[in-house]
């Protein structure tokens, strides 16, 4: 090179998270909280429920976080940040985005009551599921979000988890909400990008954030952004926006199918699946994405 | 991992678990077993080395992208997603 | 001005009256009317609140405990399994040290299925670290309400303000609600403690070791609950003409038996207090009012020269007995380690205790030498 190119941020440069976290090394979780947190600004409050971002968090006396944060029970992030946006509201301080910060454990389990009821009522708060596809701050234990054919700690083989992940895509479209997406933190511009737009629509708005688990998924730290892209690229995490319930817009059309062999095979909790299994996944992949396609038009 | 703070006194504490620092004195790069150099002879300043740290743990000099030793846990995600692969991965030695 | 309102409606009157901002809303017999009347004062725009209706009870707690993070006042309702639900976020909400008034209608839990009054919910609540209040009349709960709002943003505990279910809730009796400049005057807004600031972010309820501490805290700031509770209750006294006191006696100096109850079983006992009187038996009434923190001074106060003692618990719980027996028990243990104490169940699942249940209590108690088993009234043969 004769002359260094100038340097650049493909995303905003201000940091809203401090280094030293006690996330594991190559953790998609923290990646999504922080791309995140850069995407809605300082003017921001969170409520993050047990979980692996709450552990990342930190502990007493220190924060790794750089906005206002309250650690509330397991079942309530929806509710918690409803009530946080209706104190602000009455006390006139409109201007304060309010952010529901919760795995998807938190969100498809335990916190599905109270997140359906905010998203019935429209509440006017952005909830974030970071989906990491297991409990994994207990140590790796399935949730409806774990994919067919994952080993987790209570899905051992030969029981592997047997029933699809939970689309909590389609359970929050039937709520008919004014913004879903789903983003990948293997895609930081489009997930900054999603957040963005997801900021300037008033009511709730719901993002889903493949975050994928070295730990958890039992792969080697380094592979983090390549497994969320392979998942985007071989269409089982497929990246799309719901407007109103109704409207899709797909942000990439076309998948390959082949790439799921290397996808599953990167990844330690999918040792168990056979061909005839990795074939089962390539027709669900398909079939999701027939639906994805005609919802799409 | 060293406790960096002492609280002696209850009326030193706060009402309820408040926190009043935050992380950085937790010297995460104690952690590593493997450490990144980068070559700048090689490198674009593309910034996805940057983009792609979970710890923010790449840091700018100058016009230059560096390692900040105090934090990198040696994820190894900066070298794996490195176009120009301008960052390798070598043991750490501490 | 003085109304003729149940026991529910004075509930919503002292809320509008606190100016609330935060009210979260799921309903439950025979709760659901407090709800219903705050809901048309908001939207009639009597009062300027936001009124979340919630999924589940243990959701309303929620979002009552996330209002009071960036510092609303805030207020929710309940009942028996509600109140049970909530259990877990009642914890929450006595550790993040957020000044919480709820109002609990007691109703018998389930199973088997009951709707009326009954002690046993809330006092099975009792470790959760609120305060709780007993009321046993219409305009008591209407000045507990009130005064709770103070209390509770001056020691920065939740304060639960019970009422029977049926008995009080639904019952109409008259009810002086003050002018509101008069209570704006008593009730200001509340200082400033800690909350979220987007100006100084921290974070609030984070994890750690030094948990022990926290927990110390709160055991000093229910010490000095008690006091606080007084001198409230004394500036109530000195705006309203009203006061409660911690505690209540009546006809207890020199009384043969000294009959400790709560809630509106204290009023019956005072009208039998009364009839057996005239008879030549004294018969004293004491009510407590504050359960929590345990008024144990002003007890052992109270009771330092008691003849005989029956404690009638409209309440119970399996495997121990009346709670406020239990309580009762071991707040006199230093005391009067030898008193003559019998234990009294009476009026569960709504059952009437009569004022005829009562001289039979008395009569029990009196004759009884040893205090023997628990005496549990009105079971069928």
């Amino acid at each position: 090179m004769d002359r260094p190119a100038r340097m650049k941020f493909p995303i905003p440069q201000e940091e809203l998270m401090y280094s030293g976290h006690t996330a594991c090394p190559g953790c998609g979780a923290a990646l999504a909280m922080r791309y995140v947190f850069k995407a809605l600004g300082p003017n921001t409050m969170v409520v993050i429920p047990p979980s692996c971002a709450g552990t990342i968090a930190g502990a007493f006396p220190s924060s790794s976080l750089k906005i206002p944060t309250l650690r509330i029970s397991f079942e309530t992030a929806a509710i918690s940040a409803s009530g946080i946006r209706a104190a602000l509201d009455v006390m006139g301080k409109k201007d304060i985005q309010v952010l529901a910060w919760a795995g998807d454990g938190g969100t498809l389990d335990i916190g599905i009551q109270a997140l359906s009821a905010a998203a019935e009522r429209n509440d006017n708060i952005i909830y974030v599921c970071y989906d990491n596809e297991a409990y994994m701050n207990t140590g790796i234990q399935r949730s409806s979000a774990t994919p067919e054919g994952a080993w987790t700690t209570t899905t051992p083989v030969p029981f592997t988890k047997d029933t699809p992940k939970k689309d909590i895509v389609r359970i929050m479209a039937a709520h008919k909400i004014p913004y879903i997406a789903t983003a990948s933190v293997g895609f930081p511009p489009d997930l900054i990008k999603k957040v963005q737009k997801a900021k300037e629509v008033v009511g709730t708005r719901f993002l889903l954030v493949f975050s994928p688990c070295p730990t958890g998924w039992r792969y080697s730290s380094e592979m983090t952004i390549h497994i969320a892209k392979l998942a985007t690229e071989t269409g089982i995490f497929p990246l799309y926006e719901v407007e109103n319930g109704d409207k899709y817009r797909l942000n990439r059309r076309g998948w390959k199918a082949e790439s799921l062999k290397e996808y599953f095979s990167l990844q330690g909790r999918y040792r168990s699946l056979k061909e005839q299994d990795i074939d089962k996944a390539k027709e669900r992949v398909a079939k999701e994405w027939a639906y994805l396609l005609r919802l799409a038009e | 991992m060293k406790k960096r703070y002492s609280m002696k006194k209850l009326e030193d504490l706060p009402l309820t678990s408040i926190t009043f620092l935050t992380s950085e004195a937790n010297e995460t790069g104690e952690w590593r077993s493997q450490r990144p150099v980068i070559d700048l002879g090689k490198c674009n300043r593309c910034g996805l080395c940057w983009m792609y740290c979970p710890d923010m743990a790449i840091g700018t000099e100058g016009e230059c992208f560096t390692v900040v030793d105090k934090y990198c846990k040696g994820c190894g995600i900066c070298a794996q997603e490195c176009p120009k692969g301008a960052i390798s991965l070598i043991v750490e030695e501490r | 001005m003085k109304k003729v309102i149940s026991a529910n409606q004075a509930v919503s009157q002292a809320v509008r009256a606190a100016r609330v901002q935060v009210i979260a809303a799921y309903p439950i017999t025979p709760q659901s009317t407090i709800v219903e009347m705050l809901a048309s004062f908001c939207a009639q725009g009597d009062l300027q609140a936001k009124f979340i209706n919630v999924e589940s009870e243990h959701s309303a707690m929620a979002a009552c405990i996330a209002a009071a993070s960036v510092g609303a006042r805030t207020f929710t309702a309940t009942s028996s399994q509600g109140l049970a639900l909530m259990h877990e976020m009642l914890h929450y909400a006595s550790g993040l040290r957020f000044p919480i008034v709820m109002a609990n209608v007691n109703r018998a839990l389930g199973s088997p299925f009951n709707l009326k009054a009954d002690l046993s919910d809330s006092l099975s609540q009792r470790d959760t670290g609120w305060l709780q209040f007993y009321c046993e009349s219409g305009q008591e709960v209407f000045d507990t309400i009130i005064q709770s709002f103070k209390i509770s943003e001056q020691i920065l505990l939740p304060i639960m303000v019970n009422l029977e279910g049926f008995i009080l809730s639904h019952t109409y009796e008259i009810v002086d609600i003050p002018e509101q400049d008069r209570i704006d005057a008593f009730l200001p807004l509340p200082a400033e403690r800690p909350i979220l600031d987007v100006e100084n972010p921290m974070m609030m309820g984070a994890t750690t070791d030094l948990y022990i501490n926290f927990r110390y805290k709160m055991h000093q700031a229910m010490e000095e609950a008690k006091a606080v509770c007084q001198k409230v209750d004394g500036e109530f006294r000195a705006a309203f003409g009203r006061g409660y006191d911690l505690i209540q006696t009546y006809r207890c100096t020199g009384a043969d038996i000294i009959l400790v109850t709560a809630g509106t079983i204290a009023g019956t006992c005072r009208v039998v207090a009364d009839r057996l009187a005239a008879q030549g038996l004294k018969v004293g009434v004491l009510k407590i009012k504050l359960f929590r923190p345990f008024p144990k001074e002003l007890l052992c106060q109270a009771l330092a020269d008691a003849k005989k003692i029956a404690v009638i618990d409209r309440d119970f719980s399996p495997g121990c007995g009346g709670i406020l027996a239990q309580e009762l028990k071991s707040a006199l243990l230093g005391s009067k380690p030898d008193i003559s104490l019998h234990e009294f169940i009476a009026g569960l699942g709504g059952k009437d205790v009569t004022d005829d249940d009562i001289s039979w209590i008395v009569e029990q108690a009196m004759k009884a030498r040893e205090p023997g088993g628990i005496k549990w009234i009105g079971l069928l043969e």
